[in-house]
């Protein structure tokens, strides 16, 4: 059993890698689209036998804990779902000459290498190869975003590619600072780096390394979460390149630098003496999701509304688990999934409406529901959800983060209340204006890929009425573990 | 460790940080990359001179990377790139040199403040390196926001790296894993630049990261 779970997590990382040799090598990009499809699929399914299979234990490189599952399965879903809308989405990109077949293979093999870099970053145990796997999801990120090389791409890559590098830069000297402090304690060598035993000897670390460690950890990962005022990189290439680029970067590249994050904020909750990293969280969540809900009132550009309110909903996430406890990172965590799935779902609506119309600017997108009503409902049903309304799962994890709050933090829990409300007025008045009125634009057929939207939206929504047991125990338990 | 070794490893650690410092007033783009060559010397020599201190043979091949690599195959590219875009020698800087060289220093005082308030028990030369390493670290940055021109800004970038490697080989015993992919991401990070550089020169004739900024992504 042991034998076959490492297969597992050598498959998760194997078949992208494998996917990627074959896809720059593959001509057609109809064969390319359908083999990106099943490599996602297969490194969904290894993901998911994680669930039934023993677990390998911890070695030096590599770590599969109950943590990580979450992450890994998510991560996997939304990549198969997000190639599956790839595959739609490029053909109109090919027949209206904005991509080119050599483009497409190069996109294609970057996709599964950005698909590998962000599995090895969930499933690295020693911090140095998080580190290096991040950097790799990265670097093929603003690749893609430059991809039709207009001018407002290349500076959108730019932008991403200075902002990314600083950010990783600064966290890679965090990285540096915490094998100085392991290294008295745990001896010099690999094993300082490993993190399950960083976790072990944590108590015994120099707490004020430590401290400056997570300082640098929480600026540089926090330039990938998309944190204000470290966010300028976020709506630009969110804008810019591809959409199935912002499905990803928004539902999964801003999760994978929370998890890095996350697995600090534990090491640093190891030791008594650091200073408590919530306060930290709690400043930079906030003034996220205050700042992006006022920008969300100036966007005239469809794309950009939306990468505004995945900085809003990070600053959530990040407020939450720097409240911490059972609950606020049962929130977290909760509202984590929810918004990795609406927010693809909501940027696949968004790239087949944007290629329809031929314009991203959402005066020119008008009456949706009318001329569209497939497309023009998922994206009503999606904003609603991303809003924060009743009965669909983002609300309930807000609920939940706002109540916690209330309990303990009464006075925080004014400017969360307020950044929540100002961000849920403005979706509401763009979406009005974009699903209802008087149709304008082209109203030529949509040749749209429904189910991936659908699918996301049918899962918030169930979440939102019913969570299953086994996944309510699972996420309490995942919570209790970030403590 | 007796005091000569201390004492030679201290000497090339600060020399990076002076060359740090030579960055910030350099206004031409070639004097700028020539500088950031001397500083890839330097840190060959410092990354040389720990190898041999430490006894950790695989630092050696971290200093050949940051000499050969950095110290010649960067410098001469970037030279060929500037030629063949033909773009201005002069370095439009954003903010002037007076006021840089003052920032500049504060930011090295705060580093050492920093750096050695917080590590009172690693040893003498792993503490002065970290300073020295965020004194770069910082310059680096400094460099990167005073400069508007993509090429400046890129050597800005690399000094930066160069400040890191410093961290990673001065932490006894670091794992070679991240010294390498140090060395490879700034060979990755390099070929993207390169990449942009000339996607941007084919359709703009300009490496200007200001004249990019005209575009802010929403017409009003």
């Amino acid at each position: 059993m042991t034998a076959f779970s490492l297969d597992a997590v050598a498959a998760i990382l194997l078949i992208p890698v494998v996917a990627a040799a074959l896809l720059a090598a593959l001509p057609n990009y109809r064969l390319a689209a359908g083999l990106n499809v099943a490599a996602s699929l297969l490194t969904l399914l290894a993901a998911i036998s994680l669930f039934v299979t023993v677990r390998p234990p911890p070695g030096q490189y590599l770590l599969v804990d109950d943590l990580n599952i979450v992450f890994i399965v998510l991560n996997t879903f939304v990549g198969f779902t997000t190639s599956v809308f790839s595959a739609s989405y490029i053909a109109h990109e090919l027949d209206t000459g904005r991509l080119t077949a050599p483009n497409l293979r190069f996109y294609h093999a970057m996709y599964q290498i950005m698909m590998f870099g962000m599995n090895l970053a969930f499933v690295s145990n020693n911090i140095g190869l998080m580190w290096v796997a991040v950097e790799l999801a990265t670097l093929t990120t603003v690749l893609m975003v430059g991809i039709y090389r207009t001018h407002e791409a290349l500076e959108a890559a730019w932008k991403y590619f200075i902002l990314g590098s600083v950010g990783i830069a600064l966290a890679l000297f965090g990285t540096i600072l915490v094998y100085m402090a392991a290294q008295p304690v745990v001896g010099e060598g690999t094993n300082a780096m490993v993190w399950t035993v960083l976790i072990e000897h944590a108590a015994r670390f120099d707490p004020a390394l430590l401290d400056v460690a997570f300082v640098f950890l929480l600026l540089g990962y926090g330039t990938k979460v998309g944190l204000a005022p470290l966010h300028a990189w976020l709506p630009d290439a969110h804008a810019e390149g591809p959409t199935p680029i912002s499905a990803v970067l928004s539902g999964l590249l801003l999760n994978v630098a929370l998890y890095a994050v996350l697995r600090f904020k534990l090491l640093l909750a190891a030791s008594p003496e650091a200073i408590s990293p919530g306060p930290l969280m709690i400043t930079m969540g906030l003034t996220s999701l205050v700042f992006a809900a006022f920008m969300l009132y100036r966007r005239r550009d469809i794309k950009r509304l939306f990468a505004y309110s995945s900085i809003e909903h990070m600053g959530i996430i990040v407020f939450a688990f720097g409240m911490g406890g059972p609950l606020a990172n049962f929130a977290g965590l909760l509202h984590m999934v929810m918004h990795s799935l609406t927010k693809s779902a909501i940027f696949f609506t968004v790239g087949h409406i944007a290629q329809i119309k031929g314009t991203q600017n959402i005066a020119e997108i008008r009456g949706l529901t009318e001329t569209h009503p497939g497309l023009g409902w998922a994206l009503v049903i999606g904003v609603v959800a991303i809003a924060g309304l009743p009965p669909l799962g983002i609300f309930m994890s807000e609920f939940l983060v706002v109540s916690s709050t209330f309990a303990r933090h009464p006075l925080l829990a004014m400017p969360l209340v307020f950044g929540i409300l100002l961000a849920f007025g403005a979706l509401l008045l763009r979406l009005t204006g974009i699903a209802f009125g008087e149709p304008r634009g082209s109203t030529a057929p949509a040749e749209a890929s429904y189910v991936p939207m659908y699918s996301h939206l049918a899962l918030v929504f169930a979440a939102g009425i019913y969570l299953p047991p086994p996944l309510v125990i699972w996420f309490q338990h995942v919570a209790n573990l970030l403590g | 460790m007796n005091g000569l070794t201390f004492d030679i490893a201290h000497l090339l650690a600060g020399g990076l940080v002076l060359v740090s410092f030579m960055m910030l007033y350099q206004d031409r783009l070639f004097a700028l990359i020539n500088v950031f060559a001397v500083h890839a010397i330097v840190l060959a020599l410092s990354v040389a001179w720990q190898a041999y201190i430490q006894d950790a043979h695989h630092l050696y091949v971290t200093a050949a990377i940051a000499l050969i690599f950095k110290a010649i195959i960067i410098p001469v590219g970037l030279h060929r790139i500037i030629q063949r875009l033909g773009i201005h020698r002069d370095i439009e800087t954003a903010v002037g040199i007076g006021s840089t060289m003052l920032a500049g220093i504060g930011l090295v005082t705060l580093s050492m403040v920093l750096m050695l308030r917080v590590t009172p028990y690693a040893a003498p030369l792993a503490r002065e390196d970290l300073a020295f390493a965020l004194s770069i670290i910082l310059l680096g940055l400094l460099v990167m926001v005073t400069r508007r021109n993509a090429v400046s800004q890129v050597v800005g970038f690399m000094s930066l790296e160069n400040g890191l490697v410093l961290a990673a080989t001065g932490a006894k015993g670091m794992p070679l894993v991240v010294e390498i992919s140090v060395a490879f991401s700034i060979l990755i990070a390099f070929i993207v630049i390169g990449v942009f550089l000339f996607r941007i020169r084919e359709r703009f004739d300009s490496v200007d990261v200001g004249a990019l900024d005209d575009y802010r992504g929403e017409h009003r």
